[in-house]
């Protein structure tokens, strides 16, 4: 590990035990379908099978009335919503007037076991009448195209455009056209990508308890609980301090579970029931019905003099995220070219609804493609012009004043030193064989901070209960201990963090955008410096002397200097022993928005070597170089960094959402949707650079996104100097690969 | 007052302008004086915006303090995974 920070820390950085280890492997750990109530109800959800309908009538009577049916719903049991997002969750929810892709969930049963369920979903007559669909993100911004919604274009599509374009954005600064002129060499490239699913082993899963007084409680597997709480309160027209949500144990998210799909849907049948009700999704309904990434349709365009500057550089991107209106394409739009400083750059981005499911995030939402795009264009350009392709990003890299293409000027960044350590590494100079190919790629996500509660008891005992709100998809808890234990200057083993439920901690944005090392770290950090200045303050009285007289060293409190006294230490367990009789209980909270988040950017080496008879892709060797600010613990750094590239590699090579003729999802199920597994990958090496963020005290920045950033590029890259051939559209399946050898 | 950047696409909204000058001191003020003296970015600014200062983004602080000579840009509102 290459470190650049100078604060010498005693636990931060170091790797003890994970906290929810044991109960992993002894399969103990609760996730949601683990929940169960006595008297439970087992939901199932009817489901469209067209890619657009209307739905001229539903008649549930008949479900009703069979035998072991406790309650049947539809969209019609939820509230209207009149803000247009919310609107949107709640007609994904159920759908309303129409189903907008296939999977779309019409109705939904409560019975006494899933056989009935299943039966009384066959009784609910729906009658259609089938619309033409489109599912193809260039197809639907066609004039004549099969409008999926119409009236939904915001006012930033020019007029004249398809009702499926609904919105457009531009970034960008400089003269594109004086760029381009200077250029020596400017290609010019179309790509497209697929839609990916983020492949987490555990389906969504609930638990909704309902009692006439309207009192609700919900346990479920979410990133975000929080808002989990917001849409289904408002969707039942609940109030927030009515329901209490619990974040069960989490099998994988990657982004995906952010979103609300089936929680108010166990809700209303609980209601209506009166009774508990649990509700599982199959893996075929997790393809259908969440959330997979945009599928993208990019040009893009890159000018470059024969020494390797670029001069200028120009993207259009067409995302369409689903049914519903998305703004991913921003992202990817603001994200495409900022791993470069570039004297004329522009992107514009295209959001286009088609009858897909409604997209969900999927780590670094948006910027995989763009950048992918990006990467492959400056690669070409590296091959053209005979040039290394990491010294030419080293030439146009991003820095400390750097303008970025998105508009902000860089503070420090460690893009530099992200690939001068690449060039250091072994495996840039290691020897390539027969049919192999190297490829490398930049990535960069911006990262964010957000709304963060923490609460902290120190027990008598000298030991400390440490409440979050954000479910711990990437080992926050451990990262949150360590940092609770370098403040309070104790041992991480006597802390206790857990992800505290709705009703118990302040309010807590969902578990994304990189944030919770960040925001949940800093406000931890803040609600321990909290507790020390009350434990200060009963030193003090205790010694009585003045609080200002008191500091606080390795876990006690001490004099601050010779005039204030000579006591000795008194430490964090003598403090919180005589609490109750100092002053009471004592506890420390922070509460506040997190802003200062740093801009991240990984580099990705890839070595592939593709069989020319199947046209089947070995990865070789990978090698992850990204800056983490500070690595709080360095294997949850890693575990992220060797994740992303795993499933960046899956989306290059095999992932994609595959639609039939008839607007179907032809591959739900992992058989058929294959996901790289153990046996497919090498070991992922990762090395980890410590650029300090200065937003945070410790120098922390979001590491979680940025590893699926680079891999797109980095083996499409390897591909392309692998076969002597540049494919523009991912997957690069066998059967692609075979092709584009046979046609060159 | 403070120099801000627009973002391309809400540039149409401001005479075709990059860049334009408001008295402003918080991230809520600029909001409202952007609004006031362009109100065709009202429905973007209501759909959310965020505003990076001195190169740090903000999404949601109000009071976030703004500085005569601070580099101010106005980008959508940022959302991750």
């Amino acid at each position: 590990m290459d470190t650049g920070t100078k604060r010498q820390f005693k636990q931060i950085g170091t790797r003890p035990a994970r906290p929810d280890g044991v109960d992993k492997v002894k399969g103990r750990a609760l996730y949601g379908a683990d929940m169960s109530a006595p008297g439970q109800l087992t939901a199932r959800i009817l489901r469209s099978p067209h890619a657009h309908a209307e739905i001229v009538s539903i008649d549930i009577s008949a479900a009703e009335a069979l035998t072991g049916v406790k309650a049947v719903v539809t969209g019609k049991d939820l509230v209207a919503q009149d803000n247009p997002s919310l609107r949107d969750v709640q007609e994904n929810i159920l759908a309303m007037s129409k189903v907008l892709y296939d999977g779309h969930a019409v109705a939904a049963v409560a019975a006494v076991d899933a056989d009935t369920a299943r039966a009384a979903l066959k009784l609910i007559k729906v009658t259609y009448r089938q619309l033409p669909h489109v599912t193809d993100v260039d197809a639907a911004m066609a004039a004549d195209a099969p409008i999926v919604q119409p009236g939904r274009s915001l006012e930033t599509v020019p007029p004249g455009m398809s009702a499926n374009v609904t919105n457009q954005c531009q970034f960008g600064h400089g003269n594109l056209d004086a760029g381009f002129a200077r250029a020596d060499l400017i290609v010019t490239r179309s790509f497209t990508t697929a839609a990916t699913h983020q492949g987490y082993i555990e389906p969504h899963a609930c638990l909704a308890s309902m009692n006439s007084d309207g009192k609700a409680d919900l346990w479920c597997c979410t990133q975000g609980h929080y808002n989990v709480r917001a849409v289904c309160a408002a969707v039942l027209g609940m109030e927030a301090s009515q329901l209490r949500v619990t974040a069960s144990e989490i099998g994988g998210g990657f982004g995906g579970k952010t979103a609300v799909f089936i929680e108010p849907v166990a809700l209303a049948l609980s209601r209506k029931s009166g009774r508990p009700v649990k509700l599982v999704m199959t893996r075929d309904e997790v393809f259908k019905a969440t959330g997979p990434t945009v599928a993208t349709s990019i040009d893009v365009k890159i000018g470059m003099t024969k020494d390797g500057t670029i001069t200028a550089a120009d993207a259009t991107l067409r995302y369409t995220g689903g049914a519903f209106p998305c703004g991913t394409v921003e992202m990817g739009a603001s994200a495409a070219f900022a791993a470069y400083d570039l004297a004329a750059v522009r992107t514009i981005g295209w959001n286009v609804l088609t009858n897909r499911p409604k997209e969900a995030a999927f780590r670094a939402p948006g910027a995989p493609q763009a950048i992918y795009a990006v990467e492959s264009v400056l690669d070409e350009l590296c091959q053209k012009l005979n040039l290394d392709p990491l010294d030419m990003r080293l030439k146009n890299a991003a820095r400390k004043g750097t303008l970025s293409s998105y508009g902000p000027t860089f503070d420090d960044i460690g893009l530099v030193a992200t690939l001068e350590a690449a060039k250091r590494h072994p495996h840039y100079h290691a020897p390539l064989g027969k049919n192999q190919g190297r490829g490398l790629s930049a990535g960069f996500w911006f990262n964010f901070g957000g709304n963060t509660s923490v609460s902290m008891t120190i027990n008598t005992d000298g030991t400390v209960s440490l409440q979050e709100g954000n479910p711990d998809i990437g080992g926050s808890r451990a990262s949150i201990s360590l940092m609770a234990a370098e403040e309070l200057g104790i041992g991480y083993d006597k802390i206790r963090t857990i992800v505290a439920d709705t009703a118990s901690l302040g309010y807590n944005d969902i578990t994304d955008g990189s944030r919770v090392t960040f925001a949940v770290g800093l406000a931890t950090i803040h609600a321990a410096r909290d507790a020390i200045q009350k434990m200060c303050k009963r030193a003090a009285r205790l010694w009585g002397i003045d609080a200002d007289a008191v500091d606080w060293i390795d876990g006690a409190a001490v004099p601050a200097g010779d005039n204030a006294g000579k006591f000795p230490p008194m430490t964090l367990a003598e403090i919180a022993a005589s609490s109750h009789q100092t002053g009471g209980p004592l506890a420390g909270h922070y509460e506040f928005t997190a802003d200062g988040a740093g801009v991240s950017f990984g580099v990705h080496l890839c070595d592939i070597e593709v069989d020319p008879e199947t046209g089947h892709t070995s990865v070789l060797r990978y090698t992850v170089f990204q800056d983490a600010g500070k690595a709080i613990h360095p294997d949850y750094v890693e575990g992220q960094m060797q994740g992303g590239a795993v499933q960046g590699i899956g989306w290059a090579l095999n992932e994609e959402y595959i639609y039939g003729a008839d607007g179907r999802l032809q591959n739900a199920g992992f058989l058929d949707y294959r996901i790289p597994v153990a046996s497919d990958l090498p070991n992922i090496d990762t090395v980890i650079l410590e650029i300090p963020n200065p937003g945070h005290p410790y120098g922390v920045r979001g590491v979680g996104e940025t590893p699926i950033v680079p891999p797109l590029a980095a083996v499409s890259n390897a591909v392309a100097r692998a076969i002597g051939v540049r494919m523009t559209s991912l997957p690069m399946s066998p059967p692609r690969i075979l092709k584009a050898l046979t046609e060159g | 007052m403070v120099t801000v950047t627009l973002f391309g696409s809400i540039r149409a909204h401001a005479d075709g302008m990059a860049r334009v000058q408001v008295q402003a001191e918080t991230f809520k003020q600029l909001l409202d004086r952007l609004v006031e003296q362009y109100p065709g970015m009202k429905p973007q600014i209501d759909r959310g915006v965020s505003v990076a200062i001195d190169g740090l983004v903000y999404k949601e602080a109000w009071f976030a303090p703004i500085k005569p000579d601070s580099e101010v840009v106005l980008l959508p509102y940022m959302q991750g995974g």
